[in-house]
C-alpha cells in the first residue's frame, strides 16, 4: 500500500493528539507502518496545533512538509485555513464548521476572517462537518474530536479496522461507550 | 512486543534496559519525556528533577564514579548550564558508564535559539550518538554505555526536536545489569587539579585516537549499498528524509556515532559512487569535517543550515522541486499561545502593563509569554535565571548614564531554584536598586508539570520539604518580602508601589498556583457578563484571556474555558461581571 499522511490541526486543548492516537492504534492493530509527530511545549497554551500521522508499508520520515498531506482534518475552521498549504492539491481536507477566536482576536486586535469555509471549498475536496452541534446532540461537548475522527475514517475509506474496539481500548473506560457513539454519528455526518 | 514509542519513551526504556541505576534531569522541551517516562521503572532505578541541568550532570557524574551505569538528560540549552563538569568529567572519565543526552529544537519550537549541540562532542572531546528513529533511540543507549565504559567518557547523546517527539514502533528487550567495578579512590584519575589535568589531557588525547579508530568498525554505523551513482553520508532524522526524497538506487552511509567520525569509512564510502552528498539538518557538522579532509561532497551550498528540515523542503533545495501548493487566498488571524483562563500571571502582567515607569527583564518559562499581547510587558528574555541578573546589570547600566529607572527582574519558581537564586543574591550582596519578582505557581509548568524543590514531591511521587522562597531570599538579605495573590489586582498595584517605596530591601512573590495542577483542588465557578449593563467598552477583553470574547458589539465569556478568576471583572468599569459558583 502508498503510504498515507494524515494532518490533524487545531487549537490546544481540542483533543487533537487523542485523536491520532486513537488513529494510530488502529493503524498498528491493522498490521501497517507508523509514524507520527506532535509539537509540545510552548505552542500548547492555547496557540496553534498540529500532529501528523504517516502510515503505510513502510514509513521513512515521521513528518511531511507543504503539499505533501493526503488529509487534513481541521478541528477548527480557521486552522484549516492556516495549513492548507500543507496539502496536496488533490488531497482532501475535513473540516470542524466551529470558530474559536484565538487570543489577539479576544483583544481585539485582529478580526476572525470570514469565508474560511468556502474558500476552503473552492480549493480542495472537502468535507464539512458541525461537530460541535452533533456532540452537542449528544449530550457531551467534549465528543467533538470523536465525532471529527468517524467522519475522517469514512472519508479515509479506513472500513477494514474495528474502530468502535479500538476506541475502547484508548479512550478512559468511563467514556468509552459516548466517545463509541459520537464515533457513529460522525460517520454519518459524511 | 512492539510499541509506538516517542523517541524519549524509547530512550528511557533503553535506559531501563541498559540497566541504568542513577538517572537526573532538569525538565525542558523537547527531553522532558524522556525523566517522565522512568518512574514507572522506579524498582530497578532511582530517578529525580534536579533543581538545574549542571546539577543534574554532576548527580549523573558522581554515580558513575560510585560504578554504577548513570544517565542525565536535558535540552540543548541545559547543556550550556551543564558545561562546566562536563569538559573536565570528559578528561577523568567515568567508572560506571555514564550517558547525556541533548535534545536539540531545530525551528525552536520551545526555545531561545537553535544551537547545534553536536559541537559539545568535538569541543568537550567526547563519543556523540545519535539515533534517527525510536527503535535507535532504544538499542543505541545500550551501545552508548558499552562505548561509555570502553573508551572511559562520558557519551553525548543528541537527539532533536523530531526524533524525541515523533512516535514509531520499537521492539522491547529484557533488563540486563552489569555488576560495578570494585571502588577504589583514585586521586590521579578523578581529582581535576593542574597536575592531574595535565596528565589526564594526553590520557584522552589517546582515548579519542582509540575512538576515532573504533568509529570505522562500531555497530552503530550502516552501509547500504544500493547502486554506485548517488552515494548519501547523513544522520539522526535527516537520514529518514533523505530515505523519501533520494531515488530508490541511492547508496547510504547512515552513521549513528557522529564524532569522531569514521573517516576510512567515510573515504572507502566515497571512493564507491559518483557524486557524494552529505545530508544533515542545522550545521554543516559533518560535511566541514569531510571537505578538511580533502573528500568533495554536495551539501551546505544547497541544503540550508537554517530551521527544521522535511522531505519536500530537502527535495526542494537539492534538487529544485518545489512542492504544488494551493494558495486558499484567507489570511488567518495570527494564534500565538496564551495564558490560560485563571492563570496567575495574568495579573501580575496586566498590572505591570497598566504602568509606563517600569522596566522588566523577563526569564524562560510561561510567563514569557508577558511580551506577547497585549501585555508586551517585558524589556529583556535571555536565558534561564536571566531575569534576575540582566535585570542587576541593567540598572547598573541605567544609573551609569544617569537615568533613574524602576527595575522588575522576574523569574518563575522553578527558574528562581534553577539559577535564579544567583541572580537574587547578586541583588541583595551587591545592593542593586531593582526589585526581584518571584512568579510563584507551585509548578514548572511550561514543560508540561514538573515537580520542583518549592512543589513538595518527587519525580519519584514521594513527598518533600517544599522550600520558602521568602525563606531563601530572607536569608539572601532581603529585608521585606511582600508576597502577594497576583489576581487580586489592587493587590498587586499596591505591592509593586511599595516595593519600591521601601526603604528596605524588597522582593515580591506572587503567590498563586498554576491552575493545570490536578491535585490542588479549586472552588468550581465562572464569571458572566450582565449583557443589559455591558457598554462594550472592551475594558475586559484587555486582559488577555482566550475565554473572554466580543459577541453583537459586547463582551461573553466562554464558560467552557472560564474558571472564574475574576480578572476580567475587576477591570469592567461598570461592574458588568459576577463571578457564579457551581
Amino acid at each position: 500500500m502508498q503510504k498515507k499522511s494524515v494532518l490533524i490541526v487545531g487549537v490546544g486543548g481540542q483533543g487533537t493528539i487523542l485523536t491520532a492516537k486513537i488513529l494510530v492504534n488502529g493503524l498498528i492493530r491493522e498490521g501497517y507502518d507508523v509514524k507520527m509527530s506532535e509539537v509540545h511545549g510552548m505552542s500548547q497554551r492555547g496557540g496553534s496545533v498540529s500532529t501528523q500521522v504517516h502510515f503505510g508499508e513502510k514509513v521513512w520520515s515521521p513528518v511531511t512538509g507543504k503539499g505533501a498531506a493526503d488529509v487534513l482534518l481541521a478541528f477548527e475552521k480557521m486552522e484549516a485555513v492556516r495549513y492548507a498549504n500543507m496539502l496536496r492539491p488533490d488531497g482532501i481536507a475535513i473540516i470542524n464548521d466551529f470558530a474559536m477566536p484565538s487570543a489577539t482576536i479576544a483583544a481585539g486586535l485582529e478580526e476572525y476572517p470570514e469565508g474560511c469555509v468556502e474558500a476552503m471549498q473552492a480549493s480542495f475536496r472537502t468535507c464539512v462537518v458541525d461537530a460541535a452541534a452533533i456532540a452537542r446532540d449528544l449530550g457531551d461537548s467534549r465528543c467533538m474530536n470523536v465525532v471529527l475522527f468517524g467522519a475522517m475514517t469514512k472519508v479515509l475509506e479506513l472500513d477494514e479496522i474495528d474502530w468502535e474496539q479500538v476506541i475502547r481500548e484508548t479512550v478512559p473506560p468511563k467514556t468509552a461507550e459516548r466517545n463509541c457513539e459520537a464515533f457513529r454519528a460522525g460517520r454519518d455526518a459524511v | 512486543m512492539k510499541q509506538l514509542l516517542s523517541g524519549n519513551e524509547a530512550i528511557a526504556r533503553g535506559v531501563y534496559e541498559a540497566g541504568v541505576k542513577v538517572c537526573s534531569a532538569y525538565p525542558g522541551t523537547p527531553s522532558t519525556e524522556i525523566l517522565e517516562s522512568l518512574p514507572q521503572y522506579r524498582d530497578d532505578l532511582y530517578c529525580e528533577w534536579a533543581p538545574n541541568e549542571k546539577v543534574a550532570l554532576e548527580v549523573a557524574y558522581g554515580a558513575c564514579m560510585a560504578g554504577v551505569r548513570s544517565f542525565c538528560a536535558m535540552k540543548h540549552v541545559g547543556l550550556n548550564v551543564a558545561a562546566d563538569p562536563l569538559f573536565t568529567a570528559v578528561y577523568n572519565g567515568v567508572a560506571g558508564g555514564m550517558v547525556i543526552v541533548t535534545a536539540d529544537d531545530p525551528s525552536m519550537h520551545s526555545s531561545q535559539n537553535e544551537q547545534d549541540n553536536r559541537y559539545y562532542a568535538l569541543h568537550a572531546k567526547t563519543a556523540l550518538i545519535e539515533p534517527s528513529d525510536s527503535q535507535e533511540c532504544k538499542d543505541f543507549i545500550r551501545t552508548a554505555y558499552e562505548i561509555s565504559e570502553r573508551f572511559d567518557l562520558p557519551v553525548i547523546f543528541r537527539t532533536t526536536t523530531r526524533v524525541s517527539h515523533s512516535k514509531s514502533l520499537v521492539t522491547f528487550g529484557e533488563r540486563t545489569e552489569t555488576e560495578p567495578p570494585p571502588y577504589h579512590r583514585n586521586i590521579a584519575k578523578n581529582v581535576t587539579m593542574p597536575a592531574t589535568a595535565y596528565k589526564n589531557r594526553a590520557r584522552l588525547d589517546t582515548k579519542l585516537k582509540e575512538l576515532a579508530k573504533y568509529s570505522n568498525e562500531c555497530p552503530l554505523q550502516s552501509v547500504e549499498m544500493r547502486g554506485s551513482g548517488i552515494g548519501v553520508i547523513t544522520a539522526s532524522i535527516a537520514y529518514q528524509y533523505a530515505r523519501e526524497v533520494f531515488p530508490e538506487d541511492t547508496s547510504f552511509l547512515k552513521l549513528g556515532l557522529t564524532w569522531p567520525l569514521p573517516m576510512d569509512l567515510i573515504r572507502d564510502f566515497a571512493a564507491r559512487v559518483e557524486k557524494l552528498y552529505v545530508v544533515e539538518e542545522l550545521d554543516g557538522f559533518m560535511e566541514r569535517e569531510i571537505r578538511a579532509a580533502g573528500i568533495e561532497c554536495i551539501g551546505k551550498q544547497l541544503v540550508s543550515e537554517l530551521y527544521e528540515q522535511d522531505p519536500q523542503r530537502l527535495r526542494e533545495e537539492l534538487f529544485g522541486e518545489s512542492p504544488a501548493v494551493k494558495e486558499v487566498g484567507v489570511k488567518p488571524a495570527g494564534r500565538p499561545p496564551a495564558l490560560c483562563p485563571g492563570c496567575p500571571h495574568r495579573g501580575f502582567f496586566y498590572c505591570v502593563s497598566r504602568r509606563r515607569d517600569l522596566v522588566v527583564t523577563g526569564d524562560i518559562g510561561c510567563y514569557t509569554l508577558g511580551a506577547a499581547p497585549p501585555f508586551y510587558a517585558l524589556d529583556t528574555g535571555v536565558c534561564m535565571g536571566g531575569g534576575l541578573s540582566v535585570g542587576a546589570g541593567m540598572a547598573r547600566g541605567f544609573a551609569a548614564r544617569g537615568e533613574k529607572k524602576k527595575i522588575l527582574g522576574v523569574v518563575g519558581d522553578s527558574t528562581f531554584f534553577h539559577s535564579g537564586m544567583t541572580g537574587a543574591l547578586e541583588i541583595a550582596y551587591n545592593n542593586c536598586d531593582m526589585v526581584p519578582v518571584i512568579l510563584d505557581n507551585h509548578i514548572t509548568a511550561m514543560t508540561g508539570h514538573q515537580e520542583n524543590p518549592g512543589s513538595g514531591y518527587t519525580l519519584q511521587g514521594e513527598i518533600a520539604d517544599a522550600v520558602r522562597i521568602e525563606d531563601v531570599l530572607r536569608a539572601m538579605g532581603f529585608k521585606k518580602i511582600l508576597i502577594v495573590d497576583p489576581l487580586d489586582l489592587e493587590a498587586m498595584d499596591q505591592t509593586i508601589d511599595d516595593a519600591f517605596a521601601s526603604d528596605e530591601r524588597a522582593a515580591i512573590i506572587c503567590r498563586r498556583p498554576c491552575v493545570m495542577i490536578r491535585r490542588i483542588p479549586r472552588e468550581k465557578a465562572i464569571c458572566e457578563v450582565d449583557r443589559e449593563k455591558c457598554i462594550g467598552c472592551g475594558k475586559c477583553r484587555t486582559v488577555g484571556c482566550p475565554a473572554v470574547m466580543l459577541r453583537d458589539k459586547k463582551s461573553v465569556i466562554d464558560p467552557v474555558q472560564c474558571i472564574g478568576c475574576t480578572v476580567c471583572a475587576q477591570v469592567c468599569p461598570v461592574k458588568a461581571i459576577t463571578r457564579k459558583g457551581l
